[in-house]
């Protein structure tokens, strides 16, 4: 089984602001950690090779720093990578990302299974996964939370839903967006890290994809545009009561019992 | 291409570049100020670096296309065996409510088996037309059949604009979709509003932080969009039928699946805090056992539940289920009482409808006080024991 895992450099911490005067991006330090969702895709792929066999390749779009989590997915057990990196792909929304992924996917290979995170904690759209399994013409399943059963022509996964969970059979080869808690994420080994110290990242720019036009890639190959970035809307009626503990309890239980939750 | 020039000479310290970008695609190689593929073309540099010393060029505008060509809102009825999801009527009532501007039709996309008759529910609602796709290969969702019934609908009726609720369904349905129609798709909108052009702007927080962005989809239909269950107001369910119903056909190649629902399985009911009309929301500020059984206790004293922050499911104190936020659940209770919580966006942007926001946190600059209805500033260990012991006295005094 070829599995391949979509994988994302992401900030640290989400502690980003708008300076309302001068409309600047103020961020908290460059993307530095792999997307904590990826780490059960990347498990969900180990425990496939670890009972069918085969191979688990890593791909991720970013800046040449984000080679740092194809490192990451070494150290944990992948065995080979590919960044998908070039100044073209910059501005990219939704559907670029996913055209520019899908591209990146057929020049890396061919594959069985591909596999993503449920979200990631910078976007938060949930959407690329689907997206790519469009580009690529292969049938996906989101939201999967548990293996039922894998072979090598078929995988039974259950799906959630809002008040169900659905066991649906889907024919390889396919992409699945996995849940958090679907397996518990192994930590990287020190052992596998020195290993795979020198091991090769394949660096795919526009010139390697099989469609070269540029307007298909980054800012022109995406139909949204941001048109302004602010800050978000203070609120409304608004009191604030800065007064010792016992007076605020005094006072919120006689504004719970006027609003009638007492 | 659309690119970004840098010009040296008009640049005296390129480490001003460096630090201005937030995506740190401003490299410095050998001395030389280089922009890398971090770059997210947000233009800042442009805009706000040095006179001239960054320029961006756009040798050709984008072909658009003919916007009289798509009319109307097209809203898609999420249902699992025709129980149609709430959501729907709220995004219902935002098409109609968009519809006063551009004085186009609402649609709605009813996909199923043995739903023809579910979809004259649909027409309680306000929607000018029903497209009804019922076939057995629809009585599950699967991915391609139900897309492929979305491709043929917007061929057939061209909307200009799309919502979907933001569903387990609908969040795998709507990207396939889009990236079908080759067009731009917007997750989790806050808010929407049409213009008279038909181009519909949509706010939603974005980069994960406090940030609002205003994105649109200048030259693409249709245009895109998913919404959360209970961001939009749904309206009143009239007595009377207005509009229409029309069956649709569908050529079977599209219906063609690779995806075969075994079995359906129930959940065991929970508790689900999206239902809840009082919630305790619990922050990072809380840490020990006890803390959880004092936001518990003060929970079951209101008739509410227990909610919380992704850094607690991270921590693992709670379940997924009730984490509040832009990667957990939308709640919009008659109360929420939040307790040391500082109050990223990400976790607002999934409360801030709530009628009713208390917030108890010891720092007077919380976020969270930008979003609370009462900012009560102060330690959580002082009030919160003080209000239970209030609470109770109350109640008994009542029962007395």
């Amino acid at each position: 089984m070829k599995i391949l895992v979509c994988i994302k450099q992401v900030p640290e911490s989400n502690k980003v602001e708008v300076d309302p005067v001068t409309g600047v991006i103020k961020r908290d330090g460059a993307a530095s950690k792999m997307n904590p969702y990826d780490l059960y895709a990347l498990e969900t792929a180990f425990r496939i090779r670890e009972q069918l066999g085969g191979s688990v390749h890593v791909i991720s779009m970013g800046p040449p720093q984000a080679k740092e989590v194809i490192r990451e997915a070494y150290a944990m057990g992948a065995d080979s990578g590919t960044l998908v990196s070039d100044r073209a792909f910059g501005g990219a929304d939704v559907l670029a990302t996913s055209y520019t992924l899908s591209q990146g996917i057929k020049a890396a290979g061919d594959f069985d299974l591909i596999l993503c995170g449920k979200q990631t904690t910078d976007g938060d759209t949930a959407q690329v996964g689907s997206e790519i399994a469009e580009c690529l013409h292969i049938p996906s399943v989101a939201n999967v939370v548990e293996l039922r059963e894998v072979t090598d022509k078929t995988i039974t996964v259950a799906m959630d839903l809002p008040d169900e969970v659905e066991i649906a059979r889907v024919t390889l080869p396919c992409l699945l967006a996995v849940d958090k808690d679907i397996f518990m994420p192994r930590l990287p080994s020190y052992v596998r890290k020195c290993a795979s110290a020198n091991r090769e990242i394949r660096i795919l720019s526009l010139k390697d994809m099989d469609d070269q036009n540029p307007d298909h890639y980054g800012l022109n190959g995406s139909p949204t545009q941001v048109q302004r970035i602010f800050p978000p809307d203070v609120s409304h009626d608004q009191e604030t009561w800065n007064e010792p503990a016992d007076i605020l309890a005094d006072r919120l239980s006689e504004k719970l019992a006027e609003l009638r939750f007492i | 291409m659309a690119k970004l020039v840098l010009h040296p000479e008009k640049i005296d310290d390129p480490q001003v570049l460096v630090d201005l970008c937030p995506f740190g695609a401003m490299q410095l190689v050998d001395g030389h100020l280089e922009i890398n593929a971090a770059c997210k073309m947000c233009r800042l540099c442009v805009r706000k670096g040095p006179q001239g010393a960054v320029e961006y060029v756009e040798d050709k505008p984008k072909p658009s296309v003919n916007k009289d060509e798509w009319k109307g809102i097209l809203v898609y009825v999420d249902h699992v065996d025709g129980n149609i999801h709430p959501v729907t009527w709220e995004l219902i009532g935002k098409a109609r409510e968009m519809s006063q501007v551009t004085h186009q039709p609402v649609y709605a996309l009813f996909a199923g088996s043995d739903i023809e008759d579910k979809a004259h529910e649909v027409l309680h609602y306000g929607v000018d037309e029903v497209f009804v796709y019922d076939k057995p290969e629809l009585a599950r969702f699967e991915i391609e059949p139900y897309t492929g019934v979305f491709e043929d609908l917007i061929h057939t009726i061209k909307p200009s604009s799309i919502l979907i609720g933001a569903t387990t369904v609908g969040r795998q349905l709507a990207p396939r979709v889009a990236a079908r129609m080759k067009t731009g798709l917007t997750a989790d909108c806050t808010i929407l509003e049409m213009e008279e052009n038909t181009d519909l702007s949509q706010i939603r927080p974005a980069f994960g932080g406090n940030i609002m962005a205003h994105i649109k989809t200048p030259n693409n239909r249709p245009q895109m969009a998913t919404v959360r269950y209970k961001i939009m107001n749904a309206p009143e369910r009239q007595n009377t039928e207005s509009g229409k119903i029309t069956v649709c056909d569908i050529d079977p190649e599209k219906l063609i699946s690779h995806v075969e629902v075994l079995e359906l399985v129930e959940k065991p009911k929970e508790d689900l805090i999206e239902n809840a009309e009082v919630l305790i929301a619990a922050g990072r500020a809380l840490k020990k056992p006890e803390d959880m059984e004092m936001v518990a206790h003060l929970a079951r004293l209101l008739g509410g539940q227990v909610a919380c922050t992704r850094p607690l499911v991270e921590a693992g104190l709670f379940d997924a289920t009730k984490q509040i936020g832009l990667s957990g659940r939308t709640v919009r209770p008659k109360l929420i009482i939040t307790i040391g919580i500082s109050g990223a966006v990400q976790f607002t942007a999934g409360m801030d409808h709530s009628d009713t926001i208390i917030a108890i946190n010891n720092d007077p600059d919380a976020p969270i006080f930008k979003t609370a209805n009462y900012c009560l500033v102060g330690d959580m260990y002082d009030i919160v024991p003080a209000l239970i012991d209030r609470i109770e006295q109350r109640k008994a005094a009542h029962h007395a």
